[in-house]
């Protein structure tokens, strides 16, 4: 692929899978921490219901409709599920099984029923997202990077995504003290004086904004993968909090670069004419990634 | 004219000692799933003691620690902390729980749990520099832990857990100390060098509340009781409260005061 080539078809869908990984990674290093994993799965599930909101209300899938609609949609969740566990008797694992896939099935009855023929909103993209039709067509080689005319063009989920992974890595410098001594002591944190409820709900809005990003780049379905995959291989790498973000930063920065250039040359490599999902190849190597780490890493114990 | 004085002296008296005491409870009510844990429990820790809290397990001692630490919420009562709300006397209570409570697996070596205490001072983003360093070597030195600063605490036997808890609590400097169950699951030796950091902590005028459930040990560890089981039995001097009566409401008549506790036994 020449450099022209390169710009236009591939050098987009690799910043966008790449932001998308790497904010994801950084909220999902809490959410292992915690053991609440299965939250990033709800909250990647959720998110569709508060897109096609925002979309049915404002009739555009701009940034900040999206990212507010997704944004409250995780409240509600986390306050249903809560609900349930309580009123209901039911264990945390059923509440939160039952909230995310009815709220789940009401966005994908919600979206087809609703006229996004006009925008790219679609159930196939919701589930497995967009990565491959996140072009730049404005660009026409590597000079378009400073070219205000051509980047203009460039597609707004990138401007998305970026600030996106810029406030969840903002937050995380800011807030890491407070995160880190929550999460590992509670009722500890509680006699600091720290808001050990608002940091838990911070960590669940920043999961549903990375939710966001991911939702472009790998759908809904694969997300689970990018919030576990990188921050649990990490965690085999290293016994300290800091060097396991900066490992599982590098991990997602792989999963999304591999897995986006094997889905798009591997089969022509292996002589088949049609690219695979680089949704599917993206999670596929982050669980490959994973076993690797769970076979070799130094720190497993 | 003269009793009224007296008592009017009296009065004044109790309200000058709980005004200055580190910790008072009023009224403390627990429930979990509408079971009382904790029953209208009254209690004055005094200044420059240790003072344990003895029962038999799931007589509420834990909870009433972390009701008044504002951990678990109560259905009524309060406590205040040196005269004010615990708000306002943060700097000045250091906790320590229950071992078992957190996930020794995190990523953390020692140094960063014991960093921890340091919190309320370095804020969100204060530069952890040479002194605190000095701080938390110090806390550790306290515990006989100086050697294991770089250790992953998952590699740490449980008594080694239980002091790097309670050098996290003295790296905050605190003048109260509440101790959730130090002594449990911790090897001999741990367990001298504990008792020997609080009787310390004493002799520095700091006041210390432990949750403890090795009847054989009171005597010999505490200076004050607080004997109860969801409410209070008994409280006081250990000379005073920890009579064989209170014990026998405590316990049902089950153990006398020598004994030990039969789950710390079969462990």
């Amino acid at each position: 692929m020449n450099g022209e080539d390169f710009v236009t078809f591939s050098l987009t869908p690799l910043l966008i899978g790449s932001l998308a990984a790497l904010s994801c990674a950084l909220a999902g290093n809490f959410l292992v921490l915690r053991r609440q994993a299965l939250v990033g799965d709800a909250i990647s599930h959720v998110v569709l219901p508060g897109i096609v909101l925002a979309f049915l209300v404002t009739g555009t899938i701009s940034t900040w409709p999206m990212l507010f609609g997704s944004a409250v949609a995780a409240v509600v969740a986390v306050v249903l599920i809560e609900a349930i566990r309580r009123f209901g008797r039911i264990e945390p694992g059923a509440a939160m099984g039952v909230v995310f896939t009815a709220m789940f099935a009401a966005g994908v009855l919600a979206l087809e029923q609703s006229d996004t023929s006009g925008v790219h909103l679609d159930v196939e993209h919701a589930l497995f997202g967009n990565l491959e039709s996140l072009i730049w067509l404005d660009a026409t080689g590597w000079a378009s990077l400073v070219d205000p005319v051509a980047l203009a063009g460039l597609p707004p989920e990138l401007f998305r995504i970026s600030l996106i992974t810029v406030v969840i890595a903002l937050c995380l410098a800011v807030f890491w003290r407070p995160l880190a001594i929550s999460t590992f002591d509670e009722g500890f944190a509680r006699t600091l004086g720290l808001p050990v409820r608002a940091i838990g709900l911070g960590i669940v809005i920043a999961s549903a904004l990375a939710a966001v990003a991911a939702f472009d780049a790998v759908g809904s379905i694969i997300v689970i993968a990018m919030f576990i995959c990188p921050p649990a291989a990490a965690r085999l790498m290293t016994n300290r909090l800091g060097a396991q973000v900066a490992w599982s930063v590098a991990f997602a920065l792989i999963a999304a670069t591999l897995g986006f250039t094997l889905a798009g040359s591997g089969p022509a490599w292996l002589g088949s004419e049609n690219a695979v999902s680089a949704a599917g190849m993206i999670g596929t190597v982050a669980g490959v990634i994973l076993a690797c780490a769970a076979l070799f890493g130094p720190a497993r114990n | 004219m003269q009793a009224r004085l007296e008592d009017v002296t009296m009065r004044d008296m109790r309200e000058r000692a709980t005004r200055d005491s580190p910790l008072v409870i009023r009224g403390m009510t627990v429930a979990y799933d509408r079971k009382p844990a904790v029953f209208s429990v009254d209690a004055t820790f005094r200044s420059g003691r240790i003072t344990g809290i003895i029962g038999p397990n799931g007589a509420g001692k834990s909870t009433l620690l972390r009701a008044a630490l504002g951990i678990v919420k109560p259905l009524a009562g309060q406590a205040t902390f040196f005269g004010r709300t615990l708000a306002g006397s943060r700097d000045r209570v250091a906790y320590v729980p229950q071992r078992a409570s957190v996930d020794w697996d995190f990523p953390a070596r020692v140094v960063d749990v014991v960093a921890q205490g340091l919190y309320r001072r370095l804020g969100l983003l204060g530069r952890f520099g040479r002194d605190h360093e000095d701080m938390v070597m110090a806390a550790l030195e306290r515990v006989g832990m100086a050697d294991f600063s770089a250790r992953q605490i998952g590699q740490l036997s449980g008594g080694q857990q239980q002091r790097v808890f309670l050098a996290r609590a003295l790296a905050q400097d605190a003048m109260l100390y509440l101790l959730d169950e130090p002594f449990a699951g911790v090897d001999a030796a741990t367990e001298r060098a504990i008792i020997k950091v609080l009787k310390a902590l004493r002799s520095e005028g700091r006041t210390v509340v432990a949750v403890h459930h090795d009847l054989s040990t009171v005597e010999e560890y505490f200076d004050d009781v607080l004997v109860m089981n969801v409410r209070k039995i008994s409280d006081g001097p250990v000379g005073v409260a920890f009579t064989q009566e209170a014990l026998d409401t405590a316990y049902g008549g089950r153990l006398e005061r020598g004994m030990r506790d039969p789950q710390k036994t079969r462990a």
